[in-house]
């Protein structure tokens, strides 16, 4: 991203057009395994967002301070820090959430987006500019995050945010929960999947083949003889 | 006690798989997977950073952090000193003066593996399954035997899962796959049918 961009471009665009999740590969490690229901991905989608975008304010507060050979732990110190103030808050303010997302919000400090944003965007630029990149890139991640807990609280337990959308058998409604939309590795076919959507709309960001299938040269031969 | 260390491994390598189970080091596991080679060196990398950073966070966690663990300096009132808050930022630390003093290591006595891990070794600090596992262990209270047993575990398990991967993506670049799913979406739904293997072994107890 060149430094000329306007403030609209750095926080919008990496929701749709240069998502983190879907286009960098980044932060997904927690995208996946909180997104069971709504509300856990929300609070996490939230919780990102602030840790983005204050990590990006202080590091790039600091970014001409900083000798490039500690860099790393530099920022890690002021991440960490950051998600130690998200961390008790949570646990003074939604205690049952937080023992939902267990390790999750520590693991927020090993979240390549933060990282990868602290490293490739704040040190490069001013403190606004950062700051609005990093709450775009954290509203990337939580649309996301958003998306991927809608579709397996729905169609894994007929609910979104706890409220009964989609009527379960066993509570003598017709829809069957698919068990599977709870599970781990549903969540990998749903990002897969939105993934394959969002590329077919930009097709720009298809990713070359690295080999190409010549076609079949052997029934070519039987047609000549 | 052997028994209980060897069920302890087999937990942490198959059933807890920190890539398949709790996605854990994602980042880096689709990043690196493109071939065997380099899959196996990220993967041996990780499993000496785990076994190393594990056990040490351990003795931070019983000798500094804990509630009480103060005691054996014999300073006054020690006993009621709780820094178990201060958990992340040490955790990490020592996370990063591992990963940057084997990085040294590696670029002094084996460059070629320097080389083709280059950009990736600082990612191991942000590589989520190293702190998970550490977050992992604060959580379930190992003793210092058990967390040496859990960080290898850990560390196999998750270089078992990448190199894996990389081999299926080494065959599966010359299938013709959908335009919009090549690359990162088809490797996404060849994790996930990984993924639904390794449920197998859920509930498996030695």
């Amino acid at each position: 991203m060149a430094a000329s961009d306007t403030p609209k471009s750095v926080l919008l665009s990496p929701i749709f057009k240069n998502n983190p999740i879907a286009l960098q590969v980044l932060g997904i490690c927690s995208a996946l395994a909180v997104t069971n229901s709504l509300s856990v991905s929300l609070v996490m989608g939230i919780a990102v967002i602030a840790v983005t975008a204050f990590s990006n304010l202080f590091v790039s507060l600091i970014r001409h301070h900083i000798p490039s050979s500690i860099r790393i732990i530099v920022q890690m110190t002021i991440i960490a820090s950051l998600v130690i103030v998200v961390d008790q808050v949570l646990k003074a303010y939604a205690y049952e959430m937080s023992k939902q997302l267990s390790v999750f919000v520590g693991l927020i400090i090993t979240n390549c987006i933060v990282m990868g944003r602290a490293e490739g965007y704040a040190m490069q630029n001013g403190p606004v500019m950062s700051f609005l990149d990093g709450v775009g890139n954290g509203l990337g991640y939580t649309v996301i995050l958003l998306f991927v807990g809608f579709v397996r609280e729905l169609l894994g337990s007929g609910s979104l945010f706890g409220i009964t959308i989609l009527p379960a058998v066993q509570n003598g409604g017709w829809y069957v929960p698919n068990g599977l939309m709870l599970l781990p590795p549903s969540a990998f076919f749903v990002i897969g999947l939105l993934i394959w959507i969002l590329r077919s709309f930009h097709p720009d960001q298809v990713e070359k083949t690295e080999y190409r299938i010549v076609a079949n040269s052997k029934t070519k031969i039987k047609e000549t003889v | 006690m052997l028994g209980h260390y060897l069920s302890l491994f087999v937990q942490a390598v198959f059933v807890e798989n920190m890539a398949l189970a709790f996605f854990l080091g994602m980042c880096t596991f689709l990043a690196v997977s493109k071939k065997v080679s380099s899959a196996i060196g990220l993967g041996i990398a990780v499993v000496v950073v785990l076994t190393i950073t594990v056990p040490v966070n351990n003795l931070i966690l019983h000798y500094l952090l804990r509630e009480g663990a103060l005691t054996w300096t014999g300073i006054e009132g020690a006993e009621n000193i709780d820094l178990s808050f201060l958990g992340y930022l040490s955790y990490i630390g020592v996370i990063a003066a591992i990963v940057q003093i084997l990085e040294m290591f590696l670029d002094k006595f084996v460059p070629a593996l320097y080389n083709t891990l280059g950009v990736f070794l600082p990612l191991i600090t942000v590589n989520c399954a190293i702190l998970g596992a550490v977050l992992f262990m604060a959580q379930r209270d190992y003793a210092f035997g058990e967390s040496i047993v859990y960080g290898a575990g850990a560390g196999i398990g998750w270089a078992l899962a990448i190199t894996a991967l990389a081999g299926i993506r080494e065959k599966l670049k010359y299938s013709d796959v959908p335009a919009g799913l090549q690359g990162l979406g088809i490797t996404f739904i060849t994790v996930g049918l990984m993924s639904l293997g390794f449920m197998s072994f859920s509930g498996v107890q030695l």
